[in-house]
């Protein structure tokens, strides 16, 4: 008997039984109509659901943000709004607390990704050891990043509380004052990047973990083989296997510590977590954009400060794909040396 | 295996069909959720209701088992209160629940610093309460602030905040000051620079990390709060910049924050309860509901160490109150209504008066026994419905804005910072007026 496997660019009759009525042309035609369309339309119809969410949840939200940045709106009267222009742009750019909550942002986002990604680098390297146990360190080392954000940085504001806080407590007792870490300009920041630190260290970790278990075995015999230490075979063929994922986590940290939001506001709680400190000391653009929405109760500028974050977003992945570019074009300039 | 061309088609088309009608059913769901419990009248088979009272920091029902009490009277009625700790969290989201039209409560606590924002811009959400309580029950100026431009009355006065001072006895008395009320009330008779002159006077012999108040945004407050025009003119424009009463409010807060007369503690935050635990300030300024956190947070430990007096100056002030409202969209609303009616009745707001010390903004409440000759034993058994009482007669009628809440917090932190990072005076006003020109503009 004839066996057909399907193929996705032609129709081909499926067999019949030939003892059957024929069916007529115009069947046939239709059939075969159908059978294209189908094959045509309906990958549309699968993909379908993800667009329309995304289109429901993404792009409108985003647009209409766009929308609402352009005009007057206050909280108390969202139904009435009135057209202003670029003013709410204008009003944020020559606002200073706009620009110290980007300097506090890329403050903040520096010192808690460049430690994060180092630490997360040294445990994914130790847990590629054999280890005993091993999946048990890798759950462990995920954990954190399971807990909520906003358990997470209450538990933390005690720990980093000016008055009966652990960490206060733990220097007590080696002999150092306390010290007010929310109050603080850098101490501040510090205790924010601690957070951001603890929870995604972990998550980064599993991520290069992943990326060096696939990197190929022989690569590190041959550098033994070539009498490489260790250190040297993390340097030289680890790190280099691993950039794109390097990459990849550098733009996962920089959107999320560019949307840092909770831990600042959990900080101290209250009215002074949602102005980011009482000088602003640790306010993030995501503060600063909910401060001037909710609280101050003027969606306008809000709305323009959410914009201003893509924009910087959009800044700094092109400085990224500049730099990814530059080292791989100096890479390959350096492989034709060495084919040379 | 026999895999034929028709088979995968006829399986992949059914796959079709049933993804989208997951899709389509879900979309209905989702879509017709909102609506599909509207016409039940909120009431069920036996006509029990549930009405849900939204509130903030303290208002006392519980604590005077106003609600147990009313399940009592109208067994079909249960009332369930659900408490937002800071106002400053609770009002935004009461604002985004009005502008979405869900997740309201039966009934809205609103802060007086809110209630003009409210009954300018949101009085078409909330029932008129003018048709179902009598007004002119409550001290004047309490219904004003509640009502609308179309005149409608948005909201039921809850309490006023007439003004005093309560001190702790046991500092005041290792300071070498005067204990008694009357004394201490004739130390103060000069106004808020007596005030700080005896806080000089306790600095001077003050036992190891105590201080004299626990924040000068109090006293600001105070001062701000005993003038008719505080924020905003009569015709709504914001005056806060040429004030006077601001602009002396906010030099003796610079002053006292000067001479590090206080621990410069943002009031009802974590620190400033624990100040209060661990009886680190010498003195508080009491409006009448600040008694009722004084004995929250200082716990039971400290009960007879504090005392009220009236305020330096004897200042007639109203700092705070609040205003029950009852939102249209509810499904109870006639019965939301009558609740409210009856919470803010003469003999409710006595109970609560005696339970937490909120002073009760219905006239009809300061001739009952138990506001008239109440005494509160936590503060050494002062007599405050008379302290009260006397005060709450001359307080002037304020103007309101719509943005005091925003204005007076934002000032408040300035303030905070300058008793506590010592910023200059005139940096920190600068800071203030930027942030108080954002929320205006």
């Amino acid at each position: 008997m004839a066996t057909t496997t399907p193929t996705r660019d032609a129709y081909v009759p499926p067999p019949r039984r030939p003892q059957k009525e024929k069916p007529s042309e115009r069947r046939q035609l239709w059939r075969s109509r159908l059978w294209r369309f189908d094959d045509k339309a309906s990958p549309y119809a699968y993909i379908a659901p993800f667009f329309l969410v995304f289109g429901a949840f993404g792009l409108y939200p985003l647009l209409y943000t766009g929308w609402i940045a352009l005009h007057r709106v206050s909280m108390t009267g969202l139904d009435s709004m009135e057209w202003v222009g670029w003013e709410n742009f204008d009003k944020i750019l020559h606002d200073p607390e706009f620009w110290t909550s980007v300097s506090n942002t890329f403050l903040i986002g520096v010192i808690s990704t460049v430690p994060q990604l180092l630490m997360a680098l040294g445990i994914a390297h130790l847990l590629n050891y054999r280890l005993r146990a091993s999946t048990f360190w890798r759950t462990i080392i995920l954990t954190p990043y399971a807990t909520s954000v906003a358990s997470a940085a209450l538990v933390f504001a005690l720990v980093f509380r000016a008055d009966g806080g652990l960490l206060n407590w733990t220097l007590g007792l080696v002999g150092f004052d306390p010290v007010n870490w929310a109050n603080g300009h850098w101490t501040s920041k510090l205790a924010i990047s601690v957070i951001v630190i603890w929870r995604w260290t972990g998550y980064n970790a599993l991520i290069y973990l992943a990326a060096m278990q696939a990197v190929p075995n022989d690569l590190y015999e041959a550098a033994s083989l070539d009498g490489a230490s260790r250190w040297q075979q993390f340097l030289k063929v680890t790190i280099p296997s691993l950039r794109p994922t390097i990459l990849f986590t550098i733009v996962i940290s920089t959107i999320g510590s560019m949307q840092l939001f909770g831990e600042p506001l959990l900080l101290e709680g209250g009215t002074l977590g949602a102005t980011g400190g009482n000088e602003n000391q640790y306010e993030t653009l995501s503060i600063y954009l909910y401060n001037y929405g909710w609280n101050l109760g003027h969606l306008g500028p809000a709305a323009a400060v959410a914009w201003a974050m893509l924009a910087l977003l959009l800044l700094i992945a092109a400085v990224n794909w500049l730099i990814g570019r530059a080292v791989r074009t100096s890479d390959s300039a350096v492989r034709r040396g060495a084919t040379r | 295996m026999r895999i034929t061309r028709s088979g995968a088609g006829r399986r992949r088309r059914t796959a079709i069909v049933a993804t989208t009608g997951l899709t389509v059913t879900a979309l209905l769901l989702t879509g017709c959720g909102g609506s599909s419990d509207s016409g039940s009248k909120g009431a069920d088979a036996d006509g029990n209701i549930t009405l849900t009272v939204a509130d903030f920091g303290q208002f006392g029902y519980k604590e005077a088992g106003l609600f147990e009490k009313y399940h009592e009277l109208n067994p079909k009625i249960t009332v369930k209160e659900d408490t937002t700790a800071e106002e400053k969290n609770y009002y935004p989201k009461l604002l985004q629940q009005l502008n979405s039209g869900s997740g309201l409560a039966d009934v809205h606590g609103i802060e007086v610093g809110r209630i003009k924002e409210i009954a300018d811009t949101k009085a078409d959400s909330f029932a008129d309460l003018s048709k179902v309580i009598d007004v002119n029950e409550w001290v004047s100026w309490k219904a004003k602030q509640a009502t609308a431009p179309s005149g409608a009355v948005i909201g039921a006065g809850t309490d006023i905040g007439p003004m005093s001072l309560c001190y702790n006895r046991e500092l005041f008395e290792k300071a070498g000051l005067p204990t008694d009320r009357a004394e201490v009330a004739k130390r103060t008779a000069g106004g808020w620079e007596d005030y700080l002159a005896l806080g000089e006077e306790y600095k001077k012999k003050a036992p190891a990390g105590t201080y004299f108040m626990d924040s000068a945004s109090a006293m600001f407050n105070a001062v701000v709060s005993s003038s008719p025009e505080q924020y905003y003119d009569a015709s709504g424009k914001p005056v806060y910049k040429e004030s006077a009463s601001v602009q002396k409010g906010w030099d003796l807060a610079a002053e006292a924050a000067s001479k590090k007369l206080t621990q410069g503690l943002a009031q009802f935050e974590d620190q400033w309860q624990a100040a209060l635990r661990k009886s680190t300030v010498a003195t508080v300024v009491c409006p009448a509901w600040m008694a009722g956190q004084i004995s929250t947070y200082a716990g039971d430990a400290n009960k007879g160490k504090w005392d009220i007096t009236s305020a330096p100056g004897a200042t007639a002030a109203n700092w705070g109150g609040s205003f029950l409202a009852v939102p249209k969209s509810g499904k109870n609303v006639e019965e939301a209504a009558k609740l409210v009616k009856w919470l803010t009745a003469p003999e409710q707001q006595a109970a609560v008066f005696k339970a937490i010390g909120v002073f009760p903004s219905n006239q009809g409440a300061y001739e009952l026994p138990d506001v008239k000759s109440a005494t509160l034993p936590y503060f050494n058994d002062a007599p405050i419905g008379q302290i009260y009482a006397d005060g709450a007669k001359s307080i002037p009628e304020a103007v309101l804005g719509p943005k005091d809440g925003v204005i007076k917090d934002s000032i408040s932190t300035q303030i905070n910072n300058m008793e506590q990072r010592g910023t200059e005076p005139d940096a920190a006003w600068d800071a203030a007026v930027r942030t108080v020109d954002k929320a205006i503009g």
